[in-house]
């Protein structure tokens, strides 16, 4: 029979979760690890990313420096304790990885490279050409195959954590293949599944990224931190919301208007193309206002130019933008412009943890972009996310680790057992059992992302907010009479986007109500009813925790320990 | 708008009904711009929710979404159906894998496989942790193609030898190790060439260059594996010469 109960039960494979894997595996042999993951892993969204990640390597930089520029980019919203501790942690992170093999970049002196990226103010950004993400993943899950007591459980999809006298003792599990449940019960649990942007119609997240970790964390009582926060990238190609990387950038791509203006010059003429994403996205939206946006089949957009680069430097240092415009635009960027337009990319917001991933339930951890520590505050810096994931998922799977060997036994079975048989009751016979009606899974997804689009996108204001929020909650109860085509039990791809998108229902409620409780304009949070800034009632982390009915919302300082919030100016 | 329709044929197999796979065909609104991934997913949402297979970056770096389309291993987010034939697109899951459900199939034994090549860095001393190793833009360069498999598995779907012998290492495996081996940290050359020196390694395979066809992100599996076989004579040849200067 396969083993169901470990020291440390992982949720999610990509770069977080398996970097707590291989931590907490490294710091004792004997520690049993079960890695469970929707997907197999080296499909996760970190394979996506593509610019970089950032790490402090050269006399010209420092920690100083680094910390100063991720707290000025968050628009004074991170918490600078953990942001200290994160800077000082990213080079032996980069080390690391470069040990197992990643193939990063060099210098003609055998170093490993480091590029300009947006607010970034030196060259910081480590990269392995313009496929960082899927290098750093590829990597670290080669890797994890060294440790036999890694447990894999490859797709298979996290329904709901086991709660046990008020701590978290493992989770329940659906087997996609055997079309079956178990209870996988850990000592300690992580939540590392990654980000939310399918809530969202128009993002260059991967169909898989629909805030499970967070749902989870949510439903067992613990708060969503500063949910409102949500990254929109400036340059992504309309129609399919494919990324191009802010490398292309910092390698001296320039953003220009159908008049061939490099517009950036009337928002930002300090920084033009390298300012920070939320800037350049707001700067997008009002030249397409201004009616000096490109026209095409997918609405309005701006141009990427990178044809001064020329063909060889495009293909040494980002191959695979030329390669993303060529087979998904049918144009060569060595010759034309490329259309861009902002999109959801990321959320700085996510499960309310402390520096070493834990959560106020005991036994829970949450890292990466499923977590909010914070250091990205109101708006992430591009680079400072892969490296993130490492920095604290080493972190995380060292205090799991940590926590689990305190624990003598491993948790009761009965609970496991008795959760095991609610879930079974709640999916297969409920959801599973219900018969087809007017409403599907397909259409209330289509209308969340379309209203989340509309109503909570770059621009925001109350009325518009009071609506999304109002009819989220519509949504809400008409999902619950979605019914099923696919009564199967294996593969049923259909059941998991039921329960996709009952999860995402509930984390763009907290996006929603979030954004419309916060009185101010701050980073990506941006309301057209509150331009400014307001430290006086607004410098703290909103905090969202579930109800019966709309979430509540509560607030947290922010903590301060030697930057002092002054104006945001590039 | 529309410009007109088109016609997909979908392999379905579903085990709980038993039978055999068998084919069903949709009419789905047309746009020029549209990927075999967009017709699945138009089918899905629109047609037949009922309707099985794997797909998530529609990037072409996820490595998900691989199927035989009109009878050759494909990536449907990366297949423009403008480019395929007048007519049907038909849709089948990838030859050479047990099928899961319609277009789903079993990879288990490709990362059993791909364990067995020890994809990682070997080394006995890893010296001082806190700084990087040196490595010269041409030595990254010897590697990086190999690099850039996603394990997309088009390579096994399209390989004869692994459809008529399973327990064959197979195309993305044996590019794997060499990427790998070629690494200037790595020290670990020598198991996994004993590794690949046996009955299932790369012997079986007789150079049909199919995996390098197919192959999305140009990894040239063809040429990896006689590489391999160039390497693994050499030492075979300098153990039976020197004793005792079997490794690297």
């Amino acid at each position: 029979m396969e083993r169901t109960a470990f020291d440390l039960v992982i949720v999610g494979g990509g770069a977080a979760g398996l970097r707590a894997g291989i931590a907490a595996a490294e710091s004792d042999p004997d520690l049993s690890i079960a890695l469970v993951s929707k997907v197999y892993p080296m499909r996760s969204h970190t394979v996506s990313a593509e610019g970089g990640t950032a790490a402090v390597l050269r006399d010209y930089d420092s920690f100083e420096l680094h910390a100063l520029d991720t707290i000025k980019g968050s628009d004074f919203l991170a918490d600078q304790d953990a942001v200290e501790f994160f800077v000082a942690h990213c080079p032996q992170e980069i080390i690391r990885l470069e040990h197992w093999g990643c193939p990063w970049s060099r210098d003609e002196d055998g170093r490993v490279s480091q590029r300009a990226f947006g607010g970034m103010s030196v060259k910081r950004t480590v990269y392995a050409a313009d496929k960082v993400g899927f290098h750093i993943l590829h990597t670290l899950f080669q890797t994890s195959m060294k440790y036999e007591q890694i447990h894999r459980f490859d797709e298979s999809f996290v329904t709901s954590l086991i709660l046990d006298g008020g701590a978290c003792t493992g989770v329940v599990a659906m087997n996609l293949r055997a079309g079956t449940m178990a209870a996988l019960q850990g000592k300690a649990t992580i939540l590392a599944t990654g980000g939310c942007g399918r809530v969202y119609e128009f993002t260059t997240n991967g169909f898989i990224k629909t805030g499970d970790g967070m749902a989870l964390a949510y439903r067992a009582g613990v708060a969503l931190k500063d949910m409102e926060m949500v990254q929109f990238h400036p340059t992504c190609l309309p129609g399919t919301g494919i990324l191009i990387t802010e490398a292309a950038r910092g390698e001296g791509g320039v953003l220009v208007n159908k008049e061939g203006e490099r517009y950036m010059q009337r928002y930002l003429p300090g920084k033009m193309e390298l300012g920070p994403r939320d800037i350049l996205s707001r700067a997008m939206i009002q030249e397409i206002k201004a009616g000096r946006a490109f026209e095409g089949t997918y609405g309005p957009y701006l141009g990427l130019d990178l044809r001064h680069l020329g063909e060889k430097r495009i293909n040494e240092r980002i191959p695979m933008v030329r390669e993303l415009a060529e087979k998904y635009m049918g144009l060569d960027p060595v010759h034309e412009l490329i259309p861009v337009r902002p999109g959801q990319h990321y959320i700085m917001g996510g499960v309310s943890t402390g520096l070493k991933g834990e959560t106020t339930l005991p036994g829970l951890y949450a890292v990466g972009e499923t977590a909010c520590v914070s250091i990205n505050g109101a708006n992430r810096l591009g680079s400072n996310s892969l490296s993130e994931c490492l920095v604290f998922g080493a972190a995380c799977g060292l205090a799991a680790a940590e926590f689990a060997k305190k624990r003598p036994s491993y948790p009761r079975g009965a609970t496991a057992r008795e959760a095991l048989r609610k879930e079974e009751a709640r999916v297969f016979d409920g959801l599973l059992g219900r018969e087809r009606g007017k409403e599907t899974v397909a259409g209330i997804r289509v209308e969340m992302q379309q209203l989340m689009e509309r109503d909570v996108g770059i621009f925001r204001e109350e009325s518009a907010l009071a609506d999304a929020c109002g009819m989220l909650a519509k949504l809400r109860d008409r999902f619950g009479a979605v019914g099923l085509a696919d009564k199967d039990r294996v593969f049923n791809t259909e059941l998991t986007a039921v329960l996709e998108l009952d999860f995402m229902l509930d984390v763009a409620a907290t996006i929603a109500h979030s954004a419309r409780n916060r009185h101010e304009s701050r980073g990506a949070h941006s309301r057209t009813d509150f331009p400014q800034r307001d430290d006086a009632n607004f410098l703290k982390h909103t905090l969202a925790f579930r109800t019966d009915g709309a979430p509540r919302i509560d607030y947290l300082p922010v903590k301060i320990t030697k930057w002092q919030p002054a104006e945001r100016k590039y | 708008m529309p410009d007109s329709e088109v016609v997909f044929r979908v392999s379905r197999y579903r085990p709980e009904s038993g039978g055999r796979p068998t084919f069903q065909e949709y009419r789905i609104p047309y746009r020029s711009d549209m990927v075999v991934l967009d017709g699945l997913n138009y089918i899905k949402d629109h047609l037949d929710p009922t309707l099985t297979f794997r797909w998530s970056c529609r990037m072409g770096i996820c490595g998900s979404c691989g199927a035989d389309v009109n009878g050759r291993p494909r990536l449907t987010c990366g297949t423009y159906i403008r480019d395929m034939r007048k007519g049907a697109v038909t849709v089948e899951p990838l030859s050479n894998f047990p099928i899961l459900k319609d277009l789903v199939v079993d990879f288990d034994d490709f990362l059993d496989k791909l364990a067995s090549v020890r994809p990682y860095i070997v080394r006995k001393d890893w010296g001082d942790l806190s700084k990087e190793y040196i490595q010269y833009p041409e030595d990254v360069d010897a590697y990086r193609q190999q690099s850039l498999c996603i394990n997309c598995m088009l390579c096994y779907a399209a390989c004869p030898v692994f459809g008529a012998s399973p327990e064959f290492v197979g195309p993305a495996a044996s590019a794997l190790a060499l990427r790998y081996i070629r690494d200037t940290r790595d020290e670990g050359g020598a198991e996994r060439l004993a590794r690949l020196n046996t009955k299932t390694g790369i012997w079986e395979c007789t150079f049909v260059g199919e995996c390098s066809v197919v192959c999305p992100k140009e990894v040239d599996p063809a040429a990896a594996i006689q590489t391999l076989k160039f390497l693994a004579t050499t030492r075979h040849m300098r153990r039976l010469l020197m004793p005792g200067s079997a490794s690297r």
